[in-house]
């Protein structure tokens, strides 16, 4: 079948995006940027073939209504257990990466000693592997080096205090591995992995075990349907690393602009606030642009500011939010500056301000940052799309919220859940548009993607 | 710029050589002023009375000239940081900054060669009040002999006779006298009539050049050429027999590459095509200007009128200067300096430029350390998108501080707005059919 993929490429992670010929989104993907953007290109496209895979499962089995009303569990099953077989792979090249830089680390006599203590530790790491992938299992985030650096750092200590080797070698055997794992592809053994789950998933749930052939089936023609890569159009900031010309590239303006108004058709005025830069634009009906402002000479007020704001306070970037929730006051934070605003952080804390109170303050100021940029964009106008990373973050919509009545009074605010991909649906769209309305067929692809 | 592309664009454009020998023969003509019993004088760029200084044979000097150079060269940044760790702050004019680090470092002049202490410093006042506080502290640190023209600023969008009479009468009792002391020299107003005969030829013959841009596709660039192109009118060469020669020179090339449906000269070449018609307001930046220049042909942009190509005269609306009116017209000429004008005349005549040369939009290059023009320019923005209903856009760089050009953020920035007037223009079409 014919796909429409957008890819957006963004200083923190790669978002790909996949859509048919009726402009139905088959599937998303996301993996971190690493400092390697073909890598996260590919891999996030991958993400995304993957993505569109189960939801084509999920519309096959529920034409077959095999499943009836045990199709969610199923599938969300299946997932979990192709995650797992994929990390597993992972780890398996992880060990063998290990193990060899092992050979050429300046160890002397404690090499083979560190050698015995890694096939201890990946053993560990293996057995544990299951667990991490059962129901409401927390993983700090979805991305291989996440989660095995996490469990690595966690079992290494121990693993090496037993076997009498230094840890530090063994974190440093780690730091010199995962690069070269992180930025490998693994697309050959998708269908393999798909297939492996399989199995796990009938071993996990038994009732499904007895319609084992007749889930097969559909499941084995989703996987024959091949997933033509259609046209593909590439914005963001990696954007010129696309190995493709410059016709399949759209700058991250557009896509955010249609993007937004493709999930909101009514969309007026755009708000996006990424990793690194903040976005005001201004759409027509059609979703096209008319305006837009960014931020100037500095990233003051960006999606960063609040991973530094996280790093001071040695919190996840996700925990942010919820704890400004539980604020009382708002703190007045005068700083858009990222590193004054992380003085001004100690100077409160010190002053015995509470931590939440700082936080609602915080958000606060970043929000100001943004009021300022749309003011210049020609302000806010009904109805008016939040997106970007940041409108996941509840203490930043909350204030958001309420300076937009202040200064706009009642506006339509909308957030997808999913607006983190509303550049790579632009992108998508862009695409679809360039073959269905404008009769345009793809040039050189890159490497096509089997998933 | 690499000699190979120098070598390639000269090849094709004599105007450009000429107009090079004639800049690095006034640095050289300024440095050997002094040993060849010459006064000095400096001045700045608007409301530059070029033609008068000439008048008392002076080598003129010009610091704003000067900084763009050393911009060009890639000198500025440190003479900037010189300036700020002698006190001069952040936000300061970088040209001012530039200039007061050359004198830190000894006053050497943007080709190698050391220039002299001005005998006088002529601050014809035009809008810039940041010339005032620069002049004040050349004058400190030189403590030479300076003169001021107060030109009054045109609040109300027009001239009226008591303006004019207020400048003439500051010429007469105050600026001449004074330049006559400083040099010995005893004004001749035939003289100045002379040089303005050559002047107002040079003058039809620019403005000749900077309309070819009306055509399609236009033969130059309105920005990044026309800031060659006005060198010498802008400079020490108005009034000079040779800047008349070189305008000739140019509008001939111009109109020939017109004729033959060619377009710009860029530093790599012919232009690859137009596709983008541009206005744009601000100066570009110096210090990046290659590659500031490269992110716009790249793409296929086209600057057809700039409001920085008028900053040392505005000559395409009828005003030249008159040889039988020498003092009226000098004062007519400094009190219509594009930095004289007020916020509705500058919106006037970018409207003016959009639809006279069929621009498809406005860019606006603001400079982080201006604080004269820089302001209100959002304003002039949103105004002229509304009364022409193109699509404008605003970005932010610095005259001639390193520090202050963030290419892949405009890099960014000048992509999305091309492509934001394709789908534009694409969406109108769609209209129409």
């Amino acid at each position: 079948m014919k796909t429409f993929i957008g890819i957006d490429l963004g200083s923190t992670t790669t978002k790909a995006l996949v859509i048919d010929e009726k402009r139905n989104v088959l599937g998303r993907g996301i993996t971190n940027s690493r400092s390697n953007y073909d890598t996260a290109a590919t891999i996030a496209k991958q993400e995304a073939l993957v993505s569109a895979r189960f939801y084509l499962f999920h519309n096959a089995l529920e034409n077959s209504h095999i499943l009836n009303g045990a199709l969610d569990a199923f599938l969300g099953q299946l997932e979990r257990d192709f995650r797992l077989e994929q990390y597993l792979e992972q780890l398996a090249d992880l060990e063998q990466v290990c193990q060899r830089n092992v050979g050429s680390a300046k160890f002397g006599d404690a090499a083979k000693g560190v050698g015995l203590a890694l096939a201890k530790l990946f053993s560990l790491l293996k057995a544990e592997a299951p667990q991490l992938f059962v129901p409401g299992a927390r993983r700090k985030s979805d991305f291989f080096r996440d989660i095995a650096g996490a469990q690595y750092l966690a079992l290494g200590e121990k693993v090496a205090k037993d076997a009498g080797v230094r840890y530090d070698m063994l974190l440093n055997v780690f730091d010199r591995s995962i690069i070269e794992v992180e930025n490998r592809v693994y697309a050959d053994s998708i269908k393999a992995h798909l297939l492996a789950a399989l199995e796990r998933t009938f071993v996990a749930l038994p009732e499904a075990r007895a319609f084992s052939q007749r889930i097969r089936k559909p499941i084995q023609s989703v996987l024959d349907t091949e997933l033509e890569e259609t046209y593909v159009v590439g914005t963001g900031y990696g954007r010129a690393r696309l190995p493709f010309s410059k016709e399949h590239i759209r700058s991250e303006i557009l896509c955010h602009g249609l993007g937004a108004h493709v999930m909101y058709p009514k969309t007026a005025t755009v708000l996006d606030i990424g990793g690194q830069d903040t976005k005001a634009i201004q759409v027509d009906p059609h979703g096209i642009v008319e305006s837009f402002q960014m931020n100037d000479r500095c990233a003051a007020g960006c999606g960063r500011y609040l991973g530094y704001i996280a790093d001071e306070m040695n919190m996840g970037l996700h925990e942010l939010g919820p704890l400004a929730m539980k604020a009382t006051k708002t703190v007045r934070i005068n700083s858009t500056c990222t590193v004054f605003a992380g003085a001004e952080l100690r100077d409160r804390l010190s002053l015995g301000e509470k931590r939440e109170d700082i936080m609602a303050g915080l958000h606060r100021a970043i929000i100001l940052r943004a009021m300022s940029i749309l003011a210049r964009s020609g302000g806010i106008r009904d109805q008016f799309t939040f997106t970007g990373g940041v409108a996941k973050n509840e203490a930043a919509v909350k204030s958001l919220t309420s300076l937009v009545r202040e200064n706009y009074g009642e506006v339509t605010l909308n957030i997808d859940p999913d607006s983190i991909y509303t550049g790579a649906l632009g992108a998508a769209t862009f695409a679809w548009r360039a073959v269905v309305e404008e009769g345009k067929s793809a040039e050189h692809m890159g490497e096509k993607v089997a998933a | 710029m690499s000699t190979a592309t120098a070598k390639k664009a000269v090849l094709k454009e004599d105007s450009m050589w000429l107009q090079k020998e004639m800049i690095n023969r006034n640095y050289h003509e300024v440095a050997t002023a002094h040993a060849s019993g010459r006064k000095v004088s400096a001045t700045f760029v608007p409301g530059n009375l070029n033609e008068l200084l000439m008048c008392f044979d002076f080598a003129r000097r010009l610091p704003e000239t000067d900084a763009l150079q050393n911009g060009l060269r890639k000198k500025s940044g440190k003479m900037i940081m010189d300036a700020e760790r002698d006190g001069h702050s952040e936000d300061v004019c970088t040209y001012v900054k530039a200039d007061l680090g050359m004198m830190l470092q000894g006053d050497i002049g943007p080709t190698g060669e050391p220039m002299p202490k001005p005998d006088v410093l002529l601050l014809s006042y035009t809008g810039c009040f940041t010339f005032m506080k620069w002049f004040e502290l050349v004058r400190q640190k030189y403590d030479c002999e300076t003169v001021m023209l107060h030109v009054p600023y045109q609040g109300d969008g027009r001239v009226n006779p008591a303006m004019r009479e207020y400048v003439v009468k500051q010429l007469k009792d105050k600026v001449i006298p004074t330049l006559e002391r400083v040099s010995g020299v005893k004004f001749d107003i035939d003289r100045l009539r002379g040089y303005m005969k050559e002047s107002v030829k040079a003058e039809e013959d620019l403005v000749g050049v900077l309309q070819t841009a009306k055509q399609r596709p236009s033969p130059i660039d309105g920005y990044f050429g026309a800031v060659y192109y006005i060198g010498p009118m802008f400079t020490a060469f108005r009034g000079v027999p040779e800047a008349t020669r070189y305008y000739s020179v140019l509008r001939k090339e111009v109109e020939e590459r017109m004729r033959a449906g060619k377009g710009p000269v860029t530093p790599d070449g012919d232009h690859p095509g137009e596709k983008y018609r541009l206005v744009v307001e601000g100066p570009p930046n110096w210090t990046n200007f290659r590659d500031f220049w490269k992110m716009f042909y790249d793409e296929g942009a086209v600057v057809v009128a700039s409001t920085y190509s008028k900053v040392g005269g505005v000559y395409d609306f009828g005003f030249r200067h008159d040889p039988e009116h020498p003092l009226e017209s000098l004062a007519d000429y400094c009190l219509g300096c594009y930095t004289n004008l007020n916020f509705p005349q500058r919106i006037d005549m970018i409207c003016r430029y959009m639809d006279e040369y069929q621009a498809d939009g406005l860019l606006i290059n603001s400079i982080k350390s201006c604080n004269s023009f820089s302001a209100g320019q959002l304003l002039i923005l949103r105004e002229v998108e509304k009364r022409t209903g193109k699509p404008a856009a605003f970005i932010e760089s610095d005259l001639v501080d390193p520090r202050y050009f963030s290419a892949a953020n405009i890099k960014n920035r000048l992509e999305s707005y091309f492509q934001m007037i394709k789908q534009k223009r694409g969406a109108a079409q769609a209209v129409a059919a």
